[in-house]
């Protein structure tokens, strides 16, 4: 469990990380919190031959509300966003599923874009990126620009991103009044990635609910205000759509199970939220 | 820390006092085996493994990674097989058993070559240059499919995948059949799994050519009855072989006895690249190949009457130990040979024990070491004896027990219970644990519609294993050929220094326990002394202490063997200060009572001299002690005497010691998820006396811990075509502290009478009853017939959504 030879950089501006990555293309990665990136060197599944740390940027390192969203910096810990005194009040959803994100030690040095740039498809920051309908920053020599949270997931810890992209923040849209957040998760064991992950927003005319863990990538889905069977049948076609697939911890059959349950769960725990 | 010690004490046993370990451990001072420095000059190795189950190896073409930088030697199965011989196996049959692949890999994982480079990183970086020509063959997955004769064999002499077969008969067993009021069976399938300890292996060897002898350091946990097996595949005398251990170890529960291959792999990569070598074994290498408990398919009915006594047992084993049989397997199966009619007095056994092999790493040591096998079969069939004929599981329990008053009991099939009073650790706990209110509970959850369970497990932990119960896979021609092996000798030595220093040293090999805090509670009790006075060093150096085949740390044995056997070491120090006191007090010698630090006058505690003063005597002035030997140092080895060899009848007395279990649990399952979480747990342990409450609380705690793991979440996976699927702690699952909750301990003593210090192993016996426990509890819940490990929310799912209609999803 060594990694192969990189070179490491640490960055002391936002010119020098990006000419980096223009001269690095595909072979130089971003390191931020490492949490995920580490454990991947070390098993060689990444093997950059060139790492860009960007913890030393004070620049990146802020969150700031915008234009009614939150914007959260690249060198931000997931700890920080948690800790952040205004989130519950800006933002209850992001609030209620940052402490599912890992353990406390893996918080407290991994970053919210870090998680965004990995994409896992059972991760609690996209899921609840996608929901709300955020938005990533990436900037580059070559421009800077702003992609929506619905197309930035292109599939299995696939994104947009072009090689020579620094995902500089995420904004994170802040709560509206009268409408209800709830996240609810299920994993094996406390701190793990999700099996099912299931972020709901309850509107007056409907509700939008997004299901992290089974499909490539988080999806959302909007449903009109329906309830009973219809609702049933709405989750039935939703997780039948996320083209569950098997392995170690859960059948495609259980997933599409707890979509249909916990995702109903969900959306009732919004729905009171709002009322 | 010493100043809590100087309140004066009757006994340091049985108190918790503080571990003398803990301050360097919890302040990051403790000296394991990669904190130590290497000599200069010394190689990294990193270690390629098969991808493989199955495959011929046609080729391997080494000349890159050779010529890469930093690289000093590679070695395949051809340098090993060069210069060392196979491990010897504990059956008799034509497997040979190498410690990397020779010319044919087994499991995924196996060795296949290894890289010696200037750092690990160069050697992990050469690895990738090696190209390995496979021809892959078909893989022997599950063990029931190794049964099958038309199956190809993995190792060509052997005919068939069946390494041993073996069976048993006790008392008239048909006879218990044939006149059954009812019979109940259960079919169990008990997974792959292993307690994974935080340090991994890890060694340094080293290569005399002047003195064709090889120097160890390694992190191995004994038994050192292995030693002689290396030493063979080395092709040294036993002395040519130095074994050394570490001052610390970070955990073993059994699992680095499975360093051994590896010692002598490395010791051959020593020897031909002219260099030491240092490994680190990496967590993926460990999760693939270390070692692992074995699976097991078990077949079990019993013969019942009408009112739930169970009067004869059949067992059908087939046992999977993986790609060899490598030693000390079978022993996982014998190991409770004995013991398999478990807490209960049952008189008729018939055994059917079969071996397998199949292309999965390898079996070893794990905590429990066959309990858990055992006990999941025959404590699911008592569950299923209450069910079936419609009793209360505790009264079925009740009802076959081995009586109060009976000890010492011999099984039918050859253990010796030392001690015990089960029904009375029952009821106490029971009424301890308020079991009627636990049913309450499920009374009232059942109402609300929740999915509750109830199980209770009763088990009788042996400890201190009979060196010579893995025997019993012989039969009773082949043991008088071979001659007889039995007992489980330990030692200690005890030793004074001119200021009256206390030393001891014992062939221990703790991981963490605690021995060196024990040990000197033991000797302090003996001499009068304080703890603090006492200094214990648990090293182990095969070239200059005391030790045997026995020595180690596994099946329990450290507080009934090592710490009797240290009692008496003190003991025999103590008699030969007490001779040297009577003659300087002027009284008789069984006057002398040794305490507070001095040797005194019994009744006339101003008649005294100071411990210190008597241990320098034997220094300054050795002439004027009247003793043949005057040396102030005792060494003991100790076996006890009833740990004989199997008889021409097969009965064996597979351990010395046998505590007692009774445990019960409420789980509710949570009826979206399939979920279990454990409401209430209680064990109640009869572990003999207790040497530290502290110490057997953690053990307890500890075990526990790992059986929720076995129960709930771990599996050493494979796929149907061998690949392995949990390579990594992401898909391995331990329990973590949020997983594990407190459970309610109880204990009774009733010591042993065949240890020095009436004390029993209390390590592993959670590991064997939780489990089976949850089980029950589970199986209870859902009314489910039978159930397989571990119970994962996918799997009870599967019991509580059937019913679920979803057009769109089921196409």
């Amino acid at each position: 469990m060594k990694p192969v030879r990189f070179d490491y950089i640490r960055a002391g501006t936002l010119a020098e990380v990006h000419a980096a990555l223009t001269t690095g293309g595909e072979d130089a990665r971003i390191i931020a919190g490492g949490q995920s990136l580490v454990p991947m060197l070390s098993m060689r599944m990444a093997r950059p031959t060139v790492l860009i740390d960007i913890m030393h940027l004070p620049e990146l390192a802020n969150i700031e509300v915008r234009h009614n969203a939150i914007r959260v910096g690249a060198a931000v810990r997931q700890a920080a966003l948690l800790g952040w005194p205004e989130l519950a009040e800006r933002q209850p959803l992001l609030a209620r599923a940052l402490p599912w994100v890992g353990h406390a030690q893996t918080r407290s040095r991994g970053t919210v874009c870090g998680s965004i740039a990995h994409a896992d498809p059972s991760a609690e920051i996209p899921l609840a990126l996608l929901v709300l309908k955020g938005a990533v920053e990436l900037s580059s020599q070559r421009n800077r620009r702003r992609v929506a949270a619905e197309e930035f997931f292109t599939g299995l810890m696939s994104t947009a991103r072009k090689d020579d992209e620094l995902i500089e923040a995420i904004e994170i849209p802040c709560s509206t009044a009268g409408h209800g957040y709830a996240f609810n998760e299920f994993a094996r064991r406390h701190g793990d990635f999700a099996i099912v992950a299931c972020a709901a927003i309850a509107r007056k005319d409907g509700v939008r609910l997004a299901i992290g863990g089974v499909a490539d990538c988080p999806t959302a889905r909007d449903f009109p205000n329906i309830d009973g069977d219809a609702l049933d049948d709405a989750l039935d076609d939703f997780a039948a759509d996320l083209e569950a697939r098997d392995d170690l911890h859960a059948t495609a059959d259980y997933r599409r199970a707890l979509v249909r349950r916990l995702g109903r769960a969900t959306i009732e725990e919004a729905r009171r939220c709002r009322a | 820390m010493r100043s809590r010690m100087t309140t004066v004490a009757t006994s340091w046993c049985g108190q918790s006092v503080e571990r003398v370990e803990d301050g360097p451990l919890l302040t990051g001072r403790g000296r394991f085996i990669d904190d130590l420095g290497v000599r200069p000059g010394t190689l990294h190795a990193a270690i390629l493994r098969s991808p493989h189950p199955h495959a011929k190896i046609r080729a391997i073409n080494a000349m890159a990674a050779r010529t890469a930088p930093g690289v000093a030697a590679v070695i395949t199965g051809a340098e090993v097989t060069a210069v060392s011989g196979s491990l010897v196996v504990g059956v008799k049959a034509p497997i040979e058993c190498w410690p990397i692949a020779v010319e044919r890999a087994r499991y995924v994982g196996e060795p296949v070559a290894v890289v010696l480079a200037g750092n690990r990183y160069l050697a992990e970086d050469a690895l990738e240059l090696i190209e390995v020509d496979y021809e892959p063959q078909p893989a022997i997955i599950d063990p029931l499919a190794a049964l099958d004769p038309k199956q190809l064999p993995l190792h060509e002499g052997l005919g068939s995948n069946v390494a041993s077969e073996r069976s048993f008969r006790y008392g008239d067993p048909e006879r218990a059949f044939a006149q059954a009021a009812h019979r109940v069976s259960v079919t169990i399938r008990y997974p792959r799994n292993s307690c994974t300890p935080i340090e991994t292996y890890g060694l340094v060897a080293e290569y005399d050519a002047n003195e064709d002898a090889y120097d160890v350091l390694a992190n191995f946990m004994g038994p050192f009855s292995l030693h002689a097996v290396m030493a063979r595949a080395l092709k040294v005398p036993g002395n040519r072989l130095r074994l050394r251990t570490p001052p610390d170890s970070g955990g073993s529960f059994g699992v680095k006895q499975g360093l051994f291959p590896y010692i002598v792999l490395m010791g051959v990569a020593a020897r031909v690249a002219g260099r030491p070598v240092k490994w680190i074994e990496d967590r993926l290498e460990h999760l693939v190949a270390s070692v692992s408990a074995t699976n097991r398919v078990t077949t079990l009915e019993a013969a019942v009457d009408a009112h739930g006594r169970v009067n004869a047992l059949a067992w059908d084993q087939v046992e999977d130990v993986g790609a060899h049989t490598r030693a000390p397997e079978p022993a996982t199966l014998y190991r409770m040979h004995g013991n398999l009619t478990g807490a209960y007095d049952i008189r008729h056994v018939l055994v059917r024990n079969r071996v397998v092999l199949t292309n999965k790493t390898p079996t070893g040591l794990n905590r429990g070491f066959g309990g858990p096998q055992m006990y999941y079969a025959l404590e699911r069939l008592m569950q299923r004896v209450a069910v079936e004929l419609k009793l209360d599981p505790v009264d079925v329990i009740r009802k076959n027990l081995v009586p109060s008053g009976a000890f010492p009991y011999r099984t039918a099939t050859g253990a010796t219970l030392d001690s015990g009073d089960y029904g009375k650790a029952i009821e106490i706990a029971l009424a301890q644990g308020d079991f009627a209110a636990l049913r309450e509970r499920q009374k009232t959850a059942r109402v609300q519609g929740r999915i509750y369970g109830i199980g209770v497990t009763a088990a009788v932990e042996p400890s201190v294993s009979n060196m010579g119960y893995i025997t019993t896979v012989l039969t009773p021609d082949e043991r008088r050929k071979a001659g007889p092996k039995n007992g489980a000798q330990a030692t200690a030595t005890v030793s004074l220094d001119p200021l009256g220093g206390v030393s001891v040293q014992v062939a221990s090999v703790p991981q963490g326990q605690g021995h060196r805090t024990v040990l000197a509670q033991i000797v302090a009790d003996a001499l009068g002394l304080k703890p603090s006075d006492i200094r214990v060093v648990a090293e182990l150096d095969t070239a200059k202490d005391a030790w045997s085949i026995a020595s180690g740390n596994y099946s329990s044995r450290f507080a009934a063997a090592v710490g009797g056997a240290a009692h008496l070491a003190a003991e025999k120090i103590k008699a030969k200060l007490a001779r040297a006191a009577a003659s300087q007090l002027n009284v008789a010698v069984q006057d002398i009572e040794f305490a507070g630090g001095r040797a005194r006058a019994r009744g006339n505690p101003d008649n005294a001299i100071a411990f210190s003063r008597l241990a320098a005597a034997g220094h300054w002035s050795p002439g004027l002690v009247a003793e043949q030997n005057q040396a102030l140092r005792e060494t003991v080895f100790w076996t006890p005497p009833e740990l004989t060899p199997p008889t021409e009848k097969d009965e064996i007395n597979s351990s010395l010691c046998h505590g007692f279990i009774f445990d019960f649990c409420g789980v509710e399952i949570d009826r979206m998820t399939g979920a279990v979480r454990i409401d209430k747990y209680v064990t109640m342990h009869d572990c003999g006396r207790v040497l530290h409450p502290g110490m057997v609380e953690g053990q307890i705690t500890g075990g526990f811990a790992q059986a929720i793991g076995a129960a709930l979440y771990e599996e050493y996976a494979y796929s149907s075509d061998g690949a392995f699927l949990s390579g990594t702690f992401a898909d391995y699952l331990l329990p973590t502290t949020t997983e594990v909750p407190t459970p309610l301990i109880l204990h009774i003593e009733t010591p042993s009478p065949y240890t020095p210090l009436g004390a029993k192993g209390v390590g592993e016996g959670n590991c064997m009853s939780t489990p089976v426990c949850l089980a029950n509890a589970v199986a209870d819940a859902l009314g489910l017939a039978s159930i397989d490990l571990p119970m994962t929310p996918v799997k009870l799912a599967a019991h509580i959504h059937a019913a679920e209609k979803s057009a769109r999803s089921r196409a």
